[in-house]
């Protein structure tokens, strides 16, 4: 079986896998990273988006010997310092979530959106998650708790300059 | 779902991808972006014995806008779409990329991927017909570049040959007087085209010098509408003279009847999404003088 070497929030993670395992698959069962969640089979609910050297992927749909020597980013990575993201700080505070199937997904997928467009507007965060999928809120939260992290990043002082 | 067994392989020179297409034959499937082939695989619709992993390979990737457009195969959706040369040479491209799918879904999929695989559905097809490009590949017997007028052949398929790579798309910067642009319909639920239209015009002293209009979604595969381009030769470009045009869009054209669009329907969006697309074309050819 292939040996593969990742980064996984900060930590090198070296294990063997079958080639047919699915990124999704070997971060939750082998490296029990759980947050990263699977809502589908067809590649559309966005629950599994975790960052792949930097960019939002969905990883049921990436092949863990794909992923071999990148760095990855899953929502247990996001919070430093036991200091919230600004993200999971407006999805608690906007109450973006509901059951909380979608938010890890959510999240990771908006923290994408917001690195390459800092100051979206409602349409474009609306845009920015067409590949995330959320059976409880409406959505209406979901955006707001994204504005309130794009504002929170960028001002210039106070806790989210930290992070 | 989890995809059967299969032997992973990431060469990382096109010549030793050539060589396990060759030594597995019908066995083996490139491996690109994925978005094609793992959710087929996941649903056990595809399950090759042998995946070639390509994205490996260095020459392969990247854009290049000196002289010609010349993009690498496995170059991403995203990559397209925020490359600032090819928003100047061929806007269309990245215009109609930046439609496909979800952010998700443009950080792993490739030019070449979609090509290669001629979903009767996807945008690209329709956007590099209108532009004329042609498609690079490289097999066993050398390298050769084929006309994107032809490379699809029916539903899914291409003109590559088995042990073939696709290795790049070339085409021609945009110069005074054209004008490209692509228009969809998109399916609400996949992201796909219902209807996809890209269209191309060159002015030359105020009339229409060159035409092209290639539509994908509605049938079996993307292709290109002659009727269409030689109605709207000579014209003047206006809207009655693309009215007119557009409105034999779907004349003779072999059209798709699912649970999404019936025939008829579809016609119909053929000739409205020509319309739209010619439209935009001609009125960017006429401030790109
Ligand atoms: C949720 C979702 C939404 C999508 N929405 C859209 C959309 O709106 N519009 C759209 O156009 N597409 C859409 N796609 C498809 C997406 O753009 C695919 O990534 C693309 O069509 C295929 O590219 P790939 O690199 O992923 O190819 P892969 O899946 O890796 O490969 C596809 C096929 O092409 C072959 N192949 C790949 N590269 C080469 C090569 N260089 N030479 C020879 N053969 C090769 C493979 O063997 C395979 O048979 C969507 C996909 C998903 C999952
Ligand atoms: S699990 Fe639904 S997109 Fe990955
Ligand atoms: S909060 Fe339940 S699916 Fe989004």
């Amino acid at each position: 079986m292939p040996v593969i070497s990742l980064t996984v929030n900060g930590k090198t993670c070296i294990g063997e896998v079958e080639p047919r395992t699915l990124l999704v698959h070997y971060l939750r069962e082998q490296l029990n990273l759980t947050g990263t969640h699977i809502g589908c089979d067809t590649s559309q609910c966005g629950a599994c988006v975790v960052h792949l050297n930097g960019a939002s992927v969905k990883a049921c749909t990436v092949l863990a010997v794909q992923a071999d020597g990148a760095t990855i980013t899953t929502i247990e990575g996001l919070a430093q310092n036991g200091q919230l993201h600004p993200l999971q700080e407006g999805f608690w505070q906007q109450h973006g979530l509901q059951c909380g199937f979608c938010t890890p997904g959510m999240i990771m997928a908006a923290a994408d959106l917001l690195q390459r467009n800092p100051h979206p507007t409602d349409e474009a965060i609306r845009r920015g998650l067409e590949g995330n999928l959320c059976r409880c809120t409406g959505y209406e939260n979901i955006v707001r708790a994204v504005r309130y992290a794009a504002e929170k990043l960028r001002a210039p002082t106070g806790a989210a300059s930290e992070v | 779902m989890i995809p059967c067994p299969f032997e992973y392989y990431a060469p990382t020179t096109v010549a030793e991808a050539i060589e396990l297409l060759e030594r597995f034959g019908d066995e083996a499937r490139i491996l690109a972006g994925g978005h094609s082939l793992l959710p087929a695989m996941k649903l056990r619709l595809a399950a090759p014995a042998v995946l070639i992993d390509i994205t490996r390979i260095a020459e392969l990737r990247g854009i290049s806008t000196e002289g010609m457009v010349r993009i690498g195969a496995t170059t991403t959706w995203s990559e397209i779409e925020g490359h600032a040369g090819l928003r100047r040479a061929v806007p269309a491209l990245p215009e109609a990329v930046s439609l496909i799918g979800d952010l998700q879904v443009r950080n792993r999929g490739t030019l070449g991927g979609a090509l290669a695989h001629a979903d009767p559905a996807a945008d690209a097809p329709a956007v590099v017909l209108a532009l004329d490009a042609r498609i690079e590949a490289r097999g066993p017997t050398g390298e050769r570049s084929i006309p994107v007028d032809g490379f699809f052949t029916d539903m899914l398929t291409t003109a590559l040959q088995p042990a073939e790579v696709l290795t790049a798309v070339v085409m021609s910067p945009l110069g005074a007087g054209e004008g490209a642009a692509y228009v969809k319909y998109r399916h609400p639920a996949s992201g796909y085209a219902i209807v996809g239209v890209a269209a191309y015009v060159k002015l030359t002293d105020g009339q229409v010098s060159a035409c092209r209009l290639a539509v994908t979604g509605a049938g079996p595969m993307a292709v290109r509408r002659s009727g269409v381009e030689h109605a709207l030769l000579g014209t003047d470009g206006s809207s009655a003279a693309i009215a007119a045009a557009a409105a034999i869009a779907s004349e003779g054209m072999d059209i798709l009847d699912d649970l999404h669009a019936g025939e008829e329907y579809r016609r119909a969006m053929v000739n409205v999404h020509a319309r739209r697309a010619l439209a935009a074309a001609v009125e960017r050819a006429r401030s790109r003088i």
